[in-house]
């Protein structure tokens, strides 16, 4: 391997890593519903587009500071998720788990149609989210014997740290809080949580609430990697063999498989050839659901004989 | 005189807008006691007891006439939620534990009602208290646990709950006569140290009676006779339908069941 090369490797792995903790957040919001509701929510990049959307307006055209926009756009995005459970979700409570997906593909195209009525078409620039507490480029690695390093940017680093805590506390909450383990109660029996004196209704409130947020987090992270878009929706279908792959009901199974999914995306499109980029996860998907049906680390169904 | 505690009055349970389980059923349990509710399949056991708790609704079912008296309280139709709340906590049938969740989790699961920590740890102790075996298995994954094991930590997570009743449907279901005697000792010592009156749903009459201060007996949708374990065990039909004796006291054999077959009196 020559030095030029073991530079690219770094640079690859490093970008790789940042763009898995993304789709890790996208996917673990996406296992959440799962988990707790059997519906896979085809609206989860409209939810990050209004999380993206909506941060960016409170900062530009409200002027609020950092500290103030985000918590306000958190408590829109839960707002929005209650308004979605309410009105759409509650009334097919008991209906087959089809009729609420389609619903959810329906959601998709009306939330897409409305952010785009309200902030347009146009490309829009982020302002800076985390302070500039480290100065320069970012992170350096150089190589011995080639002039450019491999590096990644501190807004990329940051977002990386952001996805970790996030990620240290879904476990946290699943593990340890009444509500995590209720949630836990509800996915395995339902009727049977329901005779814990939990209230399914409830349950599902928090789980759209909470995965409405990490989505907005998650929006507002490919807007800062990229901008502001009505495209941002997209990164949702790189995320979709994320949790194939991981076992769709699985948090560890969202994080590793985001992270082999991105690798492998930036090893294949750097060293093999950039259009093979969206070909590959899908080869690797295959691969992983010959060998385990379940994914990486899906709930087998308990069975005792 | 103890004080009653529920009181079902002629309660029609319909499901599905067309199904009529229950037709006019009427039960009373008063407060401390074991009341045993025994019937065949079919007889509508388990509706009664989900009528009480809660739980038709997500089945589609309706008390559709008479009314379900708690402390006083009117409860019927009512949300599960609320209704574990005013204290009264559902086994149901086939033990229904959550397989994903390990031991300690199930039991967490089963103090949602609870908030205060202290409380919950208080009870976990409890409940290790009651069922050692669990106690030894707290990180396991409850769906690896053995079918007595699943039974006890279902009973485990009611006792979570600080129920003032608890409505038990069918805890001898699948399980060793052995573990079934051990179970109901357990049920019974909860009943008396921990002043938990039991509404006690079984098909296994002989071990229920045992425990029971009075019973039910309920066949398509309506209690047909009821009285304390004696009278019931005295009575002539309940021996032969439910405990297996013929008239004379000795086990019915194949051919007397062959020659002739005994009508039930209550039916004509």
């Amino acid at each position: 391997m020559s030095p030029n090369d073991l530079r690219l490797f770094i640079q690859f792995t490093m970008t790789g890593i940042s763009e898995g903790a993304l789709l890790a957040l996208i996917a673990l919001g996406l296992v959440l519903i799962y988990k707790s509701t059997d519906v896979l929510n085809f609206a989860h990049g409209e939810f990050m587009l209004l999380g993206a959307f909506i941060t960016w307006d409170l900062m530009v055209n409200y002027q609020l500071p950092v500290l103030l926009a985000l918590p306000l756009a958190g408590a829109i995005m839960i707002l929005v998720a209650i308004a979605v459970e309410r009105l759409m979700l509650r009334p097919l409570i008991g209906k087959p788990v089809i009729s609420i997906i389609m619903v959810t593909i329906g959601m998709s195209s009306v939330i897409h149609a409305i952010v785009g009525a309200i902030w347009g078409p146009k490309r829009q620039v982020l302002p800076q989210l985390f302070p500039e507490i480290l100065e320069g480029p970012g992170l350096r690695i150089f190589v011995e014997g080639v002039r450019r390093p491999a590096q990644m940017s501190y807004e990329r680093i940051y977002w990386v740290l952001v996805a970790i805590v996030l990620v240290l506390l879904f476990v946290l909450f699943f593990r340890r809080s009444r509500q995590g383990i209720a949630m836990r109660a509800t996915a395995d029996d339902q009727q049977a949580a329901m005779s814990m004196g939990i209230s399914i209704q409830r349950i599902f409130a928090i789980t759209w609430s909470v995965a409405a947020l990490t989505a907005g987090v998650s929006g507002l992270m490919v807007a800062d990697f990229d901008t502001v878009s009505t495209s941002i929706n997209e990164v949702v279908l790189r995320a979709f063999p994320v949790i194939i792959l991981g076992g769709l009901d699985s948090i560890a199974g969202a994080i590793i498989g985001g992270m082999i999914i991105a690798l492998t995306e930036q090893y294949v499109s750097g060293f093999i050839d950039p259009s093979l980029k969206n070909v590959v996860p899908y080869l690797v998907l295959l691969l992983v659901l010959m060998a385990r049906p379940y994914g990486l680390f899906g709930e087998k169904i308990i069975e005792r004989v | 005189m103890n004080r009653r505690m529920l009181e079902l009055n002629n309660v029609e349970v319909i499901y599905d807008d067309v199904i009529l389980v229950l037709k006019g059923l009427s039960l009373q349990v008063e407060e401390g006691q074991i009341v045993a509710l025994l019937g065949s399949n079919g007889a509508g056991k388990s509706t009664t007891l989900k009528a009480v708790s809660g739980l038709l609704v997500p089945e589609d079912g309706e008390v559709t006439d008479g009314s379900i008296e708690f402390l006083g309280q009117m409860i019927h139709n009512q949300e599960p939620s609320r209704i574990v709340r005013k204290g009264i906590f559902q086994v149901m049938e086939g033990r229904r534990i959550f397989e994903h969740l390990n031991v300690e989790e199930n039991l967490r699961a089963g103090a949602y009602t609870t908030p205060h920590r202290q409380q919950i740890s208080e009870k976990l102790a409890l409940v290790y208290e009651y069922f050692p075996r669990l106690a030894e298995r707290k990180q396991q994954v409850a769906g690896f646990l053995s079918g007595g094991e699943q039974q006890m930590l279902a009973i485990g997570r009611a006792l979570m709950a600080t129920p003032k009743l608890m409505l038990l449907d069918e805890p001898s279901l699948g399980l060793a006569p052995l573990l079934v005697q051990e179970i109901f000792q357990i049920i019974e010592r909860i009943n008396q140290e921990q002043g938990t009156s039991i509404l006690l749903v079984e098909q296994n009459a002989r071990v229920a009676l045992r425990i029971a201060k009075h019973a039910y007996i309920m066949e398509n949708g309506r209690i047909v006779m009821d009285g304390t374990p004696e009278e019931l065990s005295d009575n002539a039909d309940v021996r032969e339908f439910y405990l297996g004796f013929t008239e004379r006291g000795q086990r019915k054999s194949y051919r007397d069941v062959k020659h002739y077959k005994r009508r039930k009196r209550w039916l004509s």
